[in-house]
């Protein structure tokens, strides 16, 4: 059985207890990273335990590699489950936990230890395998539920929030994790979670949902650059999202080039494609502004802001006691800023002037 | 310690509380005391007072592994599903607890009577209620399930039903992952459900009397020493009884108390 199964969702309708799944159609190709947003209450772990077999719909058809699963149990689905909060058996062992589903699979004792060893060592937690899991720091109990999901070579793995219950240091390093083990095993994945940088860094594809139904599916540059409904940009919020990638810098700092950005005037002035951050990654990466972190000034700063960029305002949102201004460098960059420098500065479309943001405030994912 | 006194308040608290303490430690204790050690030896080594207590033992141990086959399925099912009319199933379960115990045997006798339907069916296989064992059994079953099944029932509901599903997924059929998974993690919750509904077996006078006078269970052996004999001569048989019961209960609340320290 390979791990890159194809999903197809077809027009599915659930209904447990306050979820409600609405006309539901998705198609995932063999080995993609496919990631699931939306608000906490839209039902996406529903529609992903639905998947599983875990709940049976009202209405429509799921297939695996084409084959009709939409009657078939769980267990005999070929599916990898990782919750939010892990769910490693308490009672178990951690190599007990990952050799749960090799010995329903009949496997000899020998090649279940070996399978166990061999994951550990993939996820990095091969020290750890005679532990309790209740012994084990958040981020080490989410790789041994990855170990214990990949084990048994899914046709496809379902995550359920996975990061979502790490602080933040973890998170970064475990979304890399999942990043190199898509990369490694090729295994088609699919991702719920609530956090649209998470869903950018990852998903090939987005679907965001919100109560019950799929509001909009494409790549993860297509939902940010042309949301299809009030709903999605709100959601995605106004942000300064940029993809690119990260170099080194003459002076030592990083610099993230941002990809050629569509709009833009050819030959424009070229500086503001390129920004200094702070990040320890590499490559082909985005990169991200807060526009409340981003300066406007009618004369050039002298601060210690390394990103300073010339352009001309396009847009003016009033948002009531902030403004929302968009400055075409090209890129776009969108500022927040309050309703009284707005005025002391006397903006206005078509106006030139200057924005500034530090290195540190661009966030790389 | 000195949070107990803090305040005049719980002062005023600490001596009412004690009332009920002592209204409870006191006649036990004096019983215990009652009897010196060479009278409560020779009261074992009477065989009506051993046998009986053997019985009582055991019966109470027939109908708590009665309960555990039959009530831990259920107590999974109250646990984990909701359907119409579950209120009700709730309610039956813990009827025992409310109605009087001779009221109880009164209600078993009419259906496991000689007469009575299930007496007669089980009379063809050789099983009579009436004044044997098994009228014994079924009367500590009667009034003391609900304990187990409600034990059960809150230990199957600690268990996170994800953990049931990451083990569907990864292979287990529904039983297998009640075995593997919410069965070990409920254990502790049925083991120390198991021990009181036994020690509240052990306990049952009213609803055993009205089913099985003889043989006689430690509790009907004790009322009709009392009854025959007067205070003098049921004492000891009442200590040794006393005695029995702290130690089951002790054992009870020192597995309880681990479950928690672990929770």
């Amino acid at each position: 059985m390979s791990n890159r199964g194809s999903v197809q969702v077809q027009d599915l309708w659930v209904d447990l207890e306050e979820f409600h799944l609405r006309e539901i159609d998705l198609n995932i190709s063999p080995g993609e990273y496919f990631v699931i947003l939306g608000p906490t209450g839209a039902g996406k772990t529903v529609l992903l335990e639905t998947i599983a077999g875990l709940h049976q719909p009202q209405r429509g058809r799921i297939r695996l590699d084409g084959e009709d699963v939409t009657g078939v149990p769980p267990e005999r689905r070929g599916i990898g489950f990782v919750y939010q909060d892990y769910m490693l058996f308490p009672h178990l062992s951690v190599a007990r936990n990952i050799a749960f589903g090799l010995k329903l699979k009949g496997l000899s004792h020998r090649a279940v230890e070996e399978r166990v060893a061999a994951f550990g060592q993939l996820l990095g937690i091969d020290h750890l395998l005679h532990r309790s899991p209740r012994t084990l720091s958040g981020g080490e109990q989410q790789r041994a539920a990855l170990a214990r999901a990949l084990v048994v070579e899914p046709r496809i793995l379902l995550l359920d929030e996975p990061l979502s219950a790490l602080d933040p240091e973890m998170r970064e390093g475990l979304q890399r994790e999942l990043a190199r083990l898509h990369g490694e095993l090729g295994t088609t994945t699919l991702h719920v979670t609530h956090d649209f940088e998470e869903a950018v860094a990852l998903g090939e594809r987005i679907a965001v949902v919100n109560d019950g139904r799929v509001i909009q599916v494409g790549p993860s540059d297509e939902i940010f650059r042309r949301p299809n409904s009030e709903f999605v940009a709100r959601f995605v919020g106004v942000r300064n999202i940029f993809p690119g990638t990260v170099r080194r810098g003459e002076n030592g700092g990083q610099m993230f080039r941002l990809d050629a950005s569509p709009g833009g005037p050819e030959g424009a002035d070229p500086r503001g494609t390129e920004i200094a951050a702070v990040t320890d990654l590499a490559g082909p990466r985005h990169a991200s502004i807060r526009p409340e972190d981003i300066l406007i000034s009618r004369e050039p700063l002298r601060s210690s802001a390394r990103n300073s960029f010339r352009g001309r305002i396009v847009g003016i949102v009033d948002r009531g006691t902030f403004t929302y201004v968009t400055v075409r460098v090209p890129p776009d960059y969108t500022c927040m800023i309050t309703r009284r420098s707005l005025e002391e500065l006397e903006l206005r479309e078509g106006l030139e002037v200057h924005v500034a943001f530090k290195a540190s405030a661009v966030h790389v994912f | 310690m000195r949070a107990l006194f803090a305040d005049r308040m719980r002062t005023t608290f600490v001596m009412l509380g004690s009332l009920l303490i002592l209204f409870v430690a006191w006649p036990l204790l004096r019983t215990i005391t009652a009897s010196s050690p060479a009278v409560l030896w020779e009261t074992i080594l009477d065989s009506e007072v051993s046998q009986s207590i053997l019985l009582t033992f055991t019966s109470s141990l027939i109908a708590t592994c009665i309960a555990f086959v039959l009530g831990v399925p259920l107590a999974y099912l109250l646990a984990r599903t909701a359907f119409p009319g579950k209120w009700l199933i709730e309610g039956i379960i813990d009827v025992p607890i409310v109605v009087p115990h001779s009221a109880a045997g009164i209600a078993l006798l009419m259906v496991f009577g000689r007469r009575a339907l299930l007496g007669r069916a089980f009379g063809l296989v050789g099983i009579k209620f009436v004044s044997a064992g098994p009228g014994i059994v079924i009367a500590m079953l009667f009034v003391s399930l609900p304990l187990l099944v409600d034990a059960a029932r809150e230990g199957f509901e600690s268990v996170d039903p994800r953990l049931e599903r990451v083990a569907r997924t990864l292979g287990a059929s529904p039983w297998r992952s009640f075995w593997q998974i919410s069965f070990p993690l409920a254990w502790r919750s049925i083991l120390s459900g198991m021990i009181l509904m036994w020690a509240r077996g052990l306990s049952e006078f009213g609803a055993v009397v009205v089913l099985a006078y003889h043989p006689m269970a430690a509790p009907v052996l004790l009322w009709e020493r009392f009854l025959s004999y007067g205070l003098r001569y049921s004492g000891p048989v009442a200590t040794l009884m006393i005695l029995i019961c702290l130690a089951t209960f002790v054992v009870l609340r020192v597995t309880a108390g681990h479950r928690r320290a672990k929770a």
